[in-house]
């Protein structure tokens, strides 16, 4: 049985303009000592999903439906007193903010704290030393002073590091983490992924990735799902994902991430690729295929008729009718 | 030649020479003493019409301070920062509020700079306002819909609030924002880090094409050394509040000469998952500002540190090519193989 099993989730806002489909009958599952990662465009209903999983969404405005199953209990149906133990504890979340997500006037060693005598029931002298030691685990310097400082006194990476650092403070099963690494410059990244792949292997911990970088997920990941307007539009292991991209999404991801040495690739620098075209908007229904819009490859057929999310090949969902299919029946 | 006279290009738009910003620090729990975090300490670089200076760098090098300092978000503590050949750095909040006009900022988080209570069109107006740079009503109105078009939005979201933009549009909208004001500079300060690839493109080839029609200079503060490496046309590397490398970007990427450079073009991490990473893993933690190493400050995590490293600080040497470095291994004859 998977830790995490997300079973066809539907968030959809009601708006005063309507009802916005953000997150569109998603399924996936995540393995303990398992990272799956979640990359998809702007606004496509990643941090939406991950909250559903916190339940940290206003609750009249969302509505849910499907089941989000994690250990066995559907969280979408647990009284707010059993979410709470769960929450920071089993399952913990590096959001994509930080500076929206510290408190201003409380030091960082107390908001590190604060977790620990929640959870574990250290009394303040043992939170205090064991929020210095979580500051130096995430590379933090002079961690003893930097305990007693403001959030509005450090960086932002820093400000970053400390959200990782409350994350991490109990070691969850699950740990959800959107964006964690978008502040940090690329030393300090490796760093945090390291960490994070540290407590996959110490306590099997489950890790959930959301992230706009590719070079991230060929890192970490185990498995990627790819995400669109609300949709799973593609599923695979991660070699298999880079390898041989199957839905035009997909494709057009990979085909316009900037590398490193575009010199030494024979390539002038200059404008980066783009995926041309906009994403559709979630509040109008759409009856065919949610890409087609901007796929190159789209038949009027595509427009008429949404694809099934099928396996184009053992382990490798997507949903597209054109993308390739291996001859063996998977 | 010294640090301060380092020039990267002709006729500059922006100069800072020797700037410096020093926070008071409270001292953290028994035995430790309050202290100075120089948090920016000796920077000066120059910025020519229509060209982009990157920074980059460590986590709390300095960054986002030196582009607070130059705005005047932060008062300096020393150094002069000279706009078109007039130092603003000492000038009066008042005597500078007409000149702010020429230099303006995009942060990381659109959505924090834009008043969620004010609809669009009024957070763009406002600069367009405050400077006196419409004639009229009309004339406004005609600038205001120029913007959107410029920046790629539709007209009709100009009424609209920010929240109901996406993070790709809320970044146009603060882009259009700056761009009212007609400045000369404008100053990024990890402004596309938070968008998706697709989007990120997006902004960093409308911040390019609007270089190029209006000459404007970009400061470009960005962990994304990819990124950087497509659209800049000179870098500087800060460690610990000061440059330790300038260079164009073609020495920069191809030949980078200080360790930490080096460190740091390793680290990025590569799109392909079986790929061979030759990652140069700095050992050590990062030093604190508030207590800097001796000597060169990178020595404590230095993969090539030599005796003289640990007591002597390596002066920000010009490099034959153009370009400076600030390593005692890394001489004119050729970067340090070590
Ligand atoms: N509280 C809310 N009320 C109404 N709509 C919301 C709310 N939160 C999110 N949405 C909408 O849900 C959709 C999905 O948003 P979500 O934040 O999940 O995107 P995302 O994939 O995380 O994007 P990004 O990469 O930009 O972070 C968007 O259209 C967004 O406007
Ligand atoms: N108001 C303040 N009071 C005290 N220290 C400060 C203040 N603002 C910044 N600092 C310190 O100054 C140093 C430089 O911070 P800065 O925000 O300039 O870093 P940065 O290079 O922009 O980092 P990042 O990449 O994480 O955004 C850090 O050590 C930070 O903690
Ligand atoms: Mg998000
Ligand atoms: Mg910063």
């Amino acid at each position: 049985m998977s830790l995490l099993s997300v079973e066809n989730l539907q968030v959809h806002f009601r708006t005063p303009d309507g009802v916005n489909r953000a997150v569109d009958g998603v399924s996936f599952e995540i393995g303990s000592g398992e990272t799956l990662a979640i990359v998809g465009e702007s606004g496509c209903g990643k941090s939406v999903t991950s909250m559903s999983i916190l339940r940290l969404l206003p609750e009249p405005q969302a509505q849910f439906a499907g089941a989000i199953r994690f250990e066995g209990r559907d969280l979408l149906a647990l009284p707010d007193r059993e979410m709470r133990k769960i929450r920071g504890n089993a399952i913990s979340v590096v959001f994509q903010e930080p500076m929206t997500s510290l408190n201003p006037v409380l030091t960082v060693g107390r908001q590190i704290g604060e977790t620990l005598r929640l959870h574990q029931g250290l009394d303040a002298r043992q939170a205090e030393a064991r929020a210095v030691e979580m500051l130096s685990l995430v590379g933090i310097p002079e961690p003893e002073r930097r305990v007693h400082a403001y959030p509005h006194q450090m960086s932002g990476g820093m400000r970053q590091r400390v959200m990782i650092a409350i994350a991490l403070a109990c070691s969850p099963r699950l740990l959800i983490a959107d964006e964690p690494t978008t502040a940090l410059d690329v030393t300090i990244q490796a760093q945090i992924l390291d960490l994070m792949r540290d407590l996959k292997h110490r306590v099997g911990a489950a890790i959930m990735l959301i992230t706009h970088d590719l070079g991230v997920v060929a890192e970490v990941a185990d498995r990627v799902m790819v995400m669109y307007a609300g949709r799973k539009v593609e599923e695979a292991a991660v070699a298999d994902l880079f390898r041989t991209p199957r839905h035009p999404y997909t494709r057009g991801l990979m085909g316009a991430v900037p590398r490193l040495g575009v010199r030494a690739q024979g390539r002038a620098p200059g404008r980066l690729a783009e995926i041309p075209g906009m994403v559709p908007s979630l509040k109008t229904r759409i009856d065919g295929c949610v890409f087609a819009g901007r796929c190159p490859d789209a038949k009027d057929f595509c427009r008429l008729h949404a694809p099934a999310l099928e396996s184009k090949s053992p382990g490798h969902l997507a949903a597209c009718h054109f993308a390739p299919k291996d001859a063996r029946p998977a | 030649m010294s640090a301060a006279s380092l020039s990267l290009s002709a006729q500059p738009v922006l100069e800072v020479n020797d700037l410096r910003k020093h926070f008071a620090v409270a001292g953290g729990g028994p035995g430790r003493a309050a202290g100075l975090l120089r948090a920016v300490d000796g920077v000066s670089f120059s910025l020519a019409r229509g060209e982009t200076l990157s920074l980059v760098g460590e986590s709390g090098c300095g960054k986002s301070t030196v582009a607070k300092t130059i705005l005047r978000l932060l008062a300096p503590t020393s150094g002069q920062v000279v706009l078109a050949g007039r130092r603003i750095d000492d000038l009066t909040l008042s005597r500078l509020r007409p000149l702010r006009r020429r230099i303006q900022m995009v942060f990381q988080d659109p959505f924090s700079s834009l008043n969620p209570r004010m609809p669009v069109r009024d957070s763009i107006a406002e600069p367009i306002r405050n400077f006196r740079l419409a004639r009229g009503r009309s004339d406004l109105e005609a600038r205001l819909l120029r913007l959107m078009d410029r920046v790629g939005l539709p007209a009709d979201a100009l009424g609209r609030y920010p929240h109901e933009f996406s993070g790709g549009q809320r970044q146009r909208i603060g882009i259009a924002r700056a761009l009212a004001a007609e400045p000369d500079v404008i100053v990024c300060d990890e402004a596309v880090s938070a968008l998706d690839v697709s989007v990120k493109a997006q902004i960093v080839n409308l911040l390019m094409d609007l270089q190029k029609d209006h000459g404007i200079a970009l400061l470009f503060i960005s962990h994304d050394l990819a990124v950087v490496e497509h659209m800049t046309h000179h870098v500087a590397v800060m460690y610990l509040g000061r440059i330790v490398e300038t260079g164009s970007r073609e020495a920069l990427f191809e030949t980078p000469r200080h360790p930490y450079t080096r460190a740091l073009l390793s680290a990025v991490p590569v799109p392909e998952p079986a790929a061979n990473r030759a990652r140069i893993v700095l050992k050590g933690d990062v030093p604190s500002p508030i207590a800097p190493p001796a000597g060169c400050s990178f020595h404590t995590r230095c993969p090539s540190c030599i005796e003289r490293c640990r007591t002597e600080e390596p002066p920000l040497t010009a490099l034959p090519g153009g370009g400076a470095v600030a390593c005692h291994l890394a001489g004119a004859e050729g970067a340090a193989h070590a």
